[in-house]
């Protein structure tokens, strides 16, 4: 895999990173800026997402009509989205247009109106997602999850409640946006066809004027972690367990990737064996590397009617106490070339390949080559891993359920020996 | 891009796409078969067969089917609709012959008693699933309000019932009518070595066994319809409603999504800028979709309780001002050049493609490069459009409503 990359960083703290594509037409570009919800005050829950909402409404010389018109004839596919640790815009588009699309984004970012005759539109729109997860019970659940597991701020979600939500006023939006897009640890990433020195030319011009924000504070509690049930009525149990694990920053992060793909990845995983293949207990059961800047985890998730709960929930966490025990050279061989074919074939997407290095330059302040990548996967056996398993055995598992009843839930230690 | 076409003895035609320098390669069989074949007593069969067909074969155990299937493939699965019923993997060229070899395999399915009474489970959470989650069954519940007893009225996963009663020979019976290589396509896109394909596909397919499988196409009676199902634990209102569109093989289908994509995208539309900018609905979506002889327009409100009357009461302004005055030339070209980027940008993977080819052969038999279907999108006037909202009238839809309103009154 020959690959071309670049980087650039700007005066004003702006990352720019780039991967060139010549086989492809489009351009995919991800501009995480770090106005993430983990550093909204306790008591503006929310903020983030309508800022993100309002940042939407109008920019530079475009009212939200123009604004949106005008990416409509680029042939942009845009979204934006609030994460923990940023506020991310992005999409892709035929290569022609990314000059274009960058400058209207430039402009979002730095020229936006924040129209305060808005504001109670945008305010009902974010709130509608508050509303809509109540309905979607297994990201209710996984929400819950991630809040007991990680505990304040970085198990939040980024919707806010009606109660914070309510009490947002234009003030607030536009300190957010002055304090949190800061291009301060901004991330640009461009992949697709391009040229490097036209690119960071026209990075350069959409982009050039964007001025600091202020550095970002969070403060920290404890997560609750422990067992917790919220009682809804509906057919079936949402089941969610989290444990520690390190995150994608660290030099071992492939050895518990390659441990949870043998328990997720695919059909022939441990997960869809045991739990759906050979009892039927589920239709949807995975478990899934998370990462954080500083930390990581395991989240797994099953669904379940509620009288085969308790038995989803037993052969679940038995599951993930046996990963702990140890993996084979023949589950992670398989495990191998599917994640290099998975490789290979990303280079066919720049939306993927976009995110991949914005993600690389967040975690590792680098892009990784794919050949390394590549390197290190061939590097993963049965015995690396086991020893990481081994001497990285959590104290805990966080365990969270949604449905009809509470299930019953003895803390043991993950591994079994 | 090159296309080839090949028909076996035996009637299983084969179809490609071919981009010799893509990275990946991808390959298909379609089966013309899904609920509009079933009858009451086998409702939701083609999705219970569909899980069955991972399930093994003579020659492969259902774990020996999964193994496999990692093994080669970068991403695997399949889906069963109102029409078809599709398996699907990507892989790397070199892998073809080995996942044609077991893609073929899967398709003379053992269908043994224990892999049926298990996964029959988990049919049963999967509908436990789907009735828990928005729109709470109200997509298949509208579709039986308006098309009443027409075959596309039925219920692609079936019910708790009908699922729970079936026999493993009724499902044997239902694949030996429908599961024909003369009603199945090999679809293929990407970097794929044709002649070969050609080679595996006679060696694995060849001695399939070929019959008819008919399928009647009646015509579809649009019907009107006020259906409210009362959900007190969801908390927001979800609104389904259908009317009639062009079908599948009606070249007024390119007016009749460049329409949807002016009414009801889900950013930039009308329907956009009239609820969803503005904070009433969570979505408010309006779209074409195609079957076989019949089309359906469907409209999708998601808002909350209190807001539903005042929203569907917006929808149908929307609906009627467009109906009275047609939509406007700048809209029409932002939504063609939308369209056409989109169909430009999905093209570079082989995945996408496949879909693609694989629906326009089984739904016509025909195929059309990204350069001719953009063509046809770029060629469609605001006559064009004119003539679809005249031949189709959006102001008596089939309505379903599920949510917490017990009482929602009709327009």
């Amino acid at each position: 895999m020959s690959q071309k990359t670049y980087s650039h960083q700007f005066p004003s703290g702006l990352t720019l990173v780039a991967e060139e594509m010549d086989w492809l037409e489009s351009a995919a570009f991800a501009l995480l800026v770090p106005a993430g919800c983990a550093y909204e005050p306790a008591t503006r829950l929310g903020l983030g997402n309508l800022t993100c909402e309002m940042s939407q409404r109008g920019a530079g010389q475009r009212d939200s009509r123009q604004f949106l018109a005008d990416l409509e004839n680029l042939g942009a596919e845009m979204s934006a989205s609030v994460s923990i640790a940023h506020t991310s815009f992005g999409g892709s588009m035929p290569a022609e247009s990314l000059p274009q699309v960058l400058a209207l984004y430039g402009d979002l970012i730095q020229r936006p109106h924040l129209p305060e005759d808005q504001l109670e539109d945008a305010r009902l729109s974010v709130l509608q997602e508050v509303r809509a997860i109540e309905d979607d019970l297994a990201q209710k659940l996984m929400l819950t999850l991630r809040r007991r597991h990680y505990a304040e701020p970085w198990g939040r979600g980024p919707q806010g409640t009606e109660e914070t939500l309510g009490s947002l006023t234009i003030g607030d939006v536009r300190d957010h946006w002055q304090q949190r897009y800061s291009p301060q640890d901004a991330i640009l990433s461009v992949a697709g066809k391009i040229n490097w020195p036209v690119l960071l030319d026209h990075v350069a011009n959409s982009f050039g004027g964007w001025k600091a924000g202020q550095p970002a504070r969070v403060s920290e509690t404890t997560p609750p972690r422990g067992y917790h049930h919220e009682t809804v009525e509906s057919n079936q149990t949402h089941i969610g367990v989290a444990l520690d694990a390190v995150n994608y920053a660290h030099p071992d992060y492939f050895q518990i990737r390659g441990a949870v793909g043998v328990l997720s990845d695919g059909m022939s995983s441990r997960l869809f064996t045991e739990v759906r293949e050979k009892r039927g207990l589920v239709y949807t059961v995975y478990a899934t590397c998370h990462s954080l800047k500083d930390r990581g985890g395991i989240l797994a998730y099953a669904g379940t009617t509620a009288e085969r709960a308790q038995e989803t929930l037993d052969v679940l966490s038995a599951e993930i106490r046996r990963l702990y025990a140890g993996i084979t050279d023949d589950e992670i061989n398989r495990l191998k070339g599917r994640i290099k074919r998975a490789l290979i074939i990303q280079q066919e997407s720049s939306p993927s390949r976009a995110s991949s290095i914005a993600l690389d330059w967040y975690y590792l302040a680098r892009i990784r080559p794919l050949a390394e990548l590549s390197q290190i996967i061939d590097n993963l056996s049965a015995q690396s891993i086991n020893r990481y398993l081994a001497a990285n055995v959590p104290r805990e598992m966080t365990v969270c359920t949604v449905g009809p009843e509470p299930l019953v839930w003895l803390p043991t230690l993950p591994a079994s020996g | 891009m090159d296309f080839r076409h090949h028909t076996l003895d035996n009637g299983l035609e084969i179809v490609a796409e071919i981009a010799p320098n893509a990275y990946s390669s991808a390959y298909a069989f379609f089966v013309r078969t899904g609920a509009r074949d079933e009858s009451d007593a086998v409702s939701g069969v083609s999705h219970f067969l569909e899980h069955m067909v991972f399930k093994g074969s003579d020659r492969r155990s259902a774990a020996e089917v999964n193994r496999d299937l990692d093994d080669l493939s970068a991403s695997s699965n399949a889906y069963t609709s109102e029409e078809q019923t599709v398996y699907f993997a990507t892989t790397l060229p070199e892998d073809q012959a080995k996942i044609i070899d077991l893609l073929a395999d899967m398709m003379r399915p053992s269908l043994r008693q224990d892999d049926f009474d298990t996964e029959k489970k988990v049919i049963l959470e999967e509908i436990a699933k789907y009735d828990d989650q928005p729109p709470y069954g109200a997509n298949e519940k509208c579709m039986a309000a308006f098309f009443g007893s027409h075959p596309l009225g039925r219920s692609v996963l079936g019910t708790t019932a009908s699922v729970g009663n079936l026999a493993r020979d009724q499902m044997l019976a239902y694949f030996q009518e429908r599961y024909s290589p003369r009603n199945m396509v090999l679809i293929a896109a990407g970097n794929v070595d044709w002649d070969g394909l050609l080679r595996q596909a006679d060696e694995h397919c060849g001695r399939w066994k070929s019959f008819d499988a008919p399928r009647p196409l009646p015509p579809a009676l649009a019907r009107q319809a006020w259906q409210v199902i009362h959900k007190p634990q969801a908390t927001q209102q979800y609104v389904m409603q259908l009317s009639a569109g062009p079908a599948a093989d009606d070249d007024d289908r390119y007016a009749a999504r460049l329409l949807g994509t002016i009414v009801g995208d889900d950013t930039g539309s009308r329907l956009f800028w009239e609820l969803v900018d503005t904070g009433l609905a969570e979505t408010a979506a309006f779209g074409a979709h195609e079957f076989q002889k019949a089309g359906i327009f469907v409209t999708y409100l998601a808002c909350a309780p209190e807001q539903t009357a005042e929203s569907l009461a917006r929808v149908r302004g929307v609906l009627a001002d467009v109906s009275a005055s047609g939509v406007t030339a700048d809209e029409l070209l932002r939504a063609q050049n939308k369209i056409c980027a989109h169909l430009v940008l999905q093209a570079e993977r082989p995945t996408n493609r496949l879909f693609a080819v694989g629906n326009a052969w089984i739904q016509r038999r025909q195929y059309k490069t990204v350069r001719e279907a953009v063509d046809a999108y770029r060629r469609v006037t605001l006559d064009d459009i004119t003539r679809v909202l005249k031949t189709y009238p959006l102001d008596r839809p089939a309505s379903v409503a599920v949510g917490p309103l017990a009482e929602l009154a009709a327009p």
